[in-house]
């Protein structure tokens, strides 16, 4: 049995989500757009997706649209609000941990399109102080967007304060990438005074390809695809009607047994941090203040060591960890977290990800901390720590 | 992490008055009854127990969140208004704490607010003057900002002592007022799928009448999702009508006899002729004592007066209009609020529009619409229509039931 704990790159299909996916596969593949009766029942499967979705999330069917993932999610919702209020003002605020798929937005906005970002620092466990958003806000700020859980480090951003903040200024618009939050750290949607929020389904379960996007009712929004009209226009192409029945079972599952689940993988966590503990040139990343690390992300470095050298050590013993943000693996880049969070060289150059999911057992954590023990020194010695 | 304040209060019950019914004299039981059966009916999935002592009603709320409750009994007819209750001891100290985390889980907090006690218990040991003096100066010492205002309170703290507990109270939330459903008896409702019809159901409901649905199709000149539309929003209304019965009347052969042989201006007018008689007999099949219809006057040609007065000339029934003086945008408002509008608005043909002439007649007359008439067999025409309607009877239960709904 393999040992996964890379769940922060991507998740397993959850089998009911499997059975929903492939039943719609084999008996709906009408086009929601058409007239008959084919085309009526999968309209039928989208709209009951969307309402369980919305039920769930704490939100109106009409404020949620389908997307491709995360990546597109954030895409539309930070590329959709600059179009569209760029007469209002041209300034941007996010942090600079944001994962790729908004930072380099923002970079992209800034470098072709003439707007100003502002990339808030962060301090020594991750998280972004509030105060610095007050005070880089400006005449001109139209969009802030910041997520609200760390892929790399687990740190959880105080976006409800963020969102208070931000009610008594309602020409900025504020965006949450919640990518890695949704099912592992509470957030109630309306309560907290965000506009957009994006969710990425195969982080919880479900296929890849499918995402949302919330849009706060009365925001509006340039759209990417433009085309036949589908998603109130805002997303032409035909739906991914299997995809998006998976992707709201899926969230309606992770919604529901959130307070287990969060239980189950705070228990693992601290099996594992424990664990670590006793381990020989071992230092843990990931903040250990509970009420700002997420459960299911634990970030360590094992400084002299190669990541790289670990990941493939582990995977010859079936257990599969990353080195970094996964969408960068292949790039011999340094994590832009990691140096934010201002690392030593060290352990910046040496550092591992382990992200637990639900399916994950006190036993895989057990044999993982068994077998790093066990292949560290060894290592460490070639190495010369 | 900021907690809510608000969550930090746990309800245990709600306290539910109803004013109109008050006024009923003989009929009080009647209707208190049906508002009893009717709140349970709404309530009937959910772990809680109602109770009536002096002219209201007690929800206990075992393990349910008063949120829940809240979302139905907001639209629950009968009520006129209802408050979330907190229960806490006897002791002085308790009843002062929970008196101030009520007043402080209000948001905005307010400026001014007033106590009102009432003490059933009589072996407490403080007058109710007393309690008000102590609760009130008890806020007053650990708020800051806040008023005494007997006369215009922000907010009125109700603290009720009895035998076992006292129960405090802050807020009041009014009812959706109106008659219990079903104590007025019944009509049947005429449903295009439009966005007026729902809102004129809706309405009866509030005045305690009970609908069944009548929805006229004509396959395929109008499509299996018009019908699925029209469905919909029974289905939407029976949340607040309990169990709905939709009756579906086949109407491809009256309208392809109309086209045939009735001049184009005149079509509309003939058509809903026929359509009420066909209501008027289903009334009759189903022992209802009226029909309603969402007409509202001067909105289409079909519903001027002139027109009001020649369809009506074919039923000696009452035709309830609940929207004939409201002006679109009010009836899209109510259409909103009770969440028909967006179903309303999905783009499929109905019977009425599908044959839409250029010119229909406004001021057709009851002469000429009869005369017209003889060139069709109506008196078969109806008969068969009304032999062959479906009857759908529509409920919460039946939505879980649906075929695709294990997907999910």
């Amino acid at each position: 049995m393999a040992v996964y704990l890379d769940n922060s790159a991507t998740t397993p299909v959850a089998a009911e989500v499997q059975q929903a996916l492939l039943e719609v596969v084999a008996n709906y593949y009408g086009n929601p757009s058409s007239l008959h009766r084919i085309g009526g029942e999968a309209e039928k499967l989208m709209a009951k997706a969307r309402e369980v979705a919305a039920h769930v999330l704490g939100v109106n069917p009409g404020e949620l649209l389908f997307t491709s993932g995360g990546t597109e999610s954030n895409n539309l919702a930070i590329k959709g609000v600059a179009f569209q209020y760029q007469s209002r003002g041209k300034h941007i605020i996010t942090t600079q941990i944001e994962h790729a798929a908004v930072y380099q937005v923002c970079k992209t906005l800034e470098k072709d399109f003439g707007f100003e970002v502002t990339y808030l620092p962060v301090d020594k466990n991750g998280v972004v102080s509030v105060q610095d958003v007050e005070q880089a806000l400006r005449e001109d700020t139209i969009l802030v967007s910041v997520m609200h859980v760390n892929n790399e480090l687990g740190s959880v951003q105080p976006v409800e304060k963020i969102g208070r903040l931000l009610k008594n200024r309602p020409k900025v618009l504020f965006h949450v990438d919640d990518v890695q939050g949704v099912g592992k750290v509470p957030l109630d949607i309306k309560q907290s005074g965000i506009d957009l929020l994006s969710i990425s389904g195969h982080k919880i379960h479900a296929p890849k390809g499918t995402g949302l996007l919330y849009v706060r009712e009365g925001v509006r929004l340039y759209p990417l695809l433009h085309g036949g009209g589908q998603e109130q226009g805002l997303r032409s192409g035909t739906e991914n009607v299997p995809g998006i029945v998976a992707l709201a079972k899926a969230l309606r599952l992770a919604k529901e047994n959130e307070k287990v689940h969060i239980e189950h993988l705070l228990g693992l966590k601290q099996t594992l941090l424990g664990g670590l503990a006793t381990i020989h040139g071992v230092q843990i990343n990931t903040p250990l203040d509970k009420r700002i690390s997420a459960p299911h992300i634990v970030n360590l470095s094992c400084p002299g060591v190669k990541p790289e050298v670990l990941v493939h050590a582990l995977g010859e013993r079936d257990i599969y960890v990353s080195t970094t943000s996964a969408c960068s693996s292949r790039q011999q880049q340094h994590s832009r977290t990691l140096q934010a969070i201002g690392l030593p060289q060290t352990r910046l150059h040496s550092a591992l990800r382990v992200s637990m999911s639900v399916y994950n057992t006190k036993e895989d954590i057990d044999y993982f901390l068994q077998t790093l023990e066990d292949i560290l020194p060894h290592y460490q010695k070639i190495m010369k720590v | 992490m900021s907690q809510d304040m608000k969550q930090e209060l746990s309800y245990n019950y709600v306290l539910i008055r109803y004013g109109e019914l008050a006024l009923k004299g003989k009929n009080r039981k009647l209707f208190e009854n049906q508002l009893q059966e009717n709140i349970v009916n709404q309530l009937k999935d959910l772990n809680v127990k109602l109770k009536k002592t002096h002219g209201r009603l007690y929800l206990y709320l075992h393990d349910e969140s008063f949120e829940t409750v809240h979302a139905r009994l907001k639209h629950i007819f009968g009520i006129s208004s209802y408050s979330p209750a907190i229960k806490t001891s006897l002791e002085l100290k308790d009843i002062q704490e929970t008196a101030l985390k009520a007043i402080r889980a209000h948001s905005p907090f307010p400026k001014t607010f007033k106590v009102s006690v009432k003490r059933a218990n009589k072996r407490f040991p403080y007058t109710s003057q007393e309690m008000n003096h102590k609760l009130g100066a008890h806020i007053l010492i650990h708020t800051d900002n806040l008023k005494v205002d007997v006369h215009k309170p922000e907010v009125e703290l109700l603290v009720e002592i009895r035998e076992d507990a006292a129960y405090i109270m802050s807020q009041k939330f009014r009812g959706a007022g109106g008659l219990p459903v079903g104590t007025s008896g019944k009509v049947m409702l005429m449903m295009s799928g439009g966005i007026d019809s729902p809102v004129a159901g809706y309405l009866c409901l509030k005045r305690g009448l009970r609908f069944e649905g009548v929805h006229f199709h004509s396959f395929p000149f109008t499509s299996e999702r018009a019908k699925q539309k029209v469905v919909d929003l029974a289905m939407q209304l029976s949340q607040y009508a309990g169990p709905v019965k939709l009756h579906i009347v086949p109407f491809t052969e009256i309208q392809t006899e109309i086209k045939k042989h009735i001049p184009d201006e005149y079509s509309i007018t003939i058509m809903r002729r026929l359509m009420m008689r066909i209501t008027e007999a289903l009334a009759k099949k189903h022992k209802a004592l009226g029909i309603a219809t969402g007409e509202s006057v001067g909105q289409v040609a079909s519903q001027t007066l002139e027109s009001m007065h020649t369809i009506n000339e074919v039923t000696n029934y009452p035709v309830l209009r609940p929207l004939v003086t409201m002006d679109k945008v009010e009836i899209i408002d109510i259409a909103q609020t009770i969440g028909t509008y967006d179903i309303s608005i999905l783009p499929y043909e109905d019977c009425c529009t599908v044959f839409q002439p250029k010119n229909p007649k406004t001021k057709p007359d009851r002469l000429t619409a009869g005369q017209l008439e003889e060139r069709l067999n109506v008196e078969p025409l109806i008969e068969r229509a009304v032999e062959n309607t479906e009857t759908l009877r529509l409920t919460r239960e039946e939505q879980k039931k649906d075929t695709i709904d294990h997907l999910f």
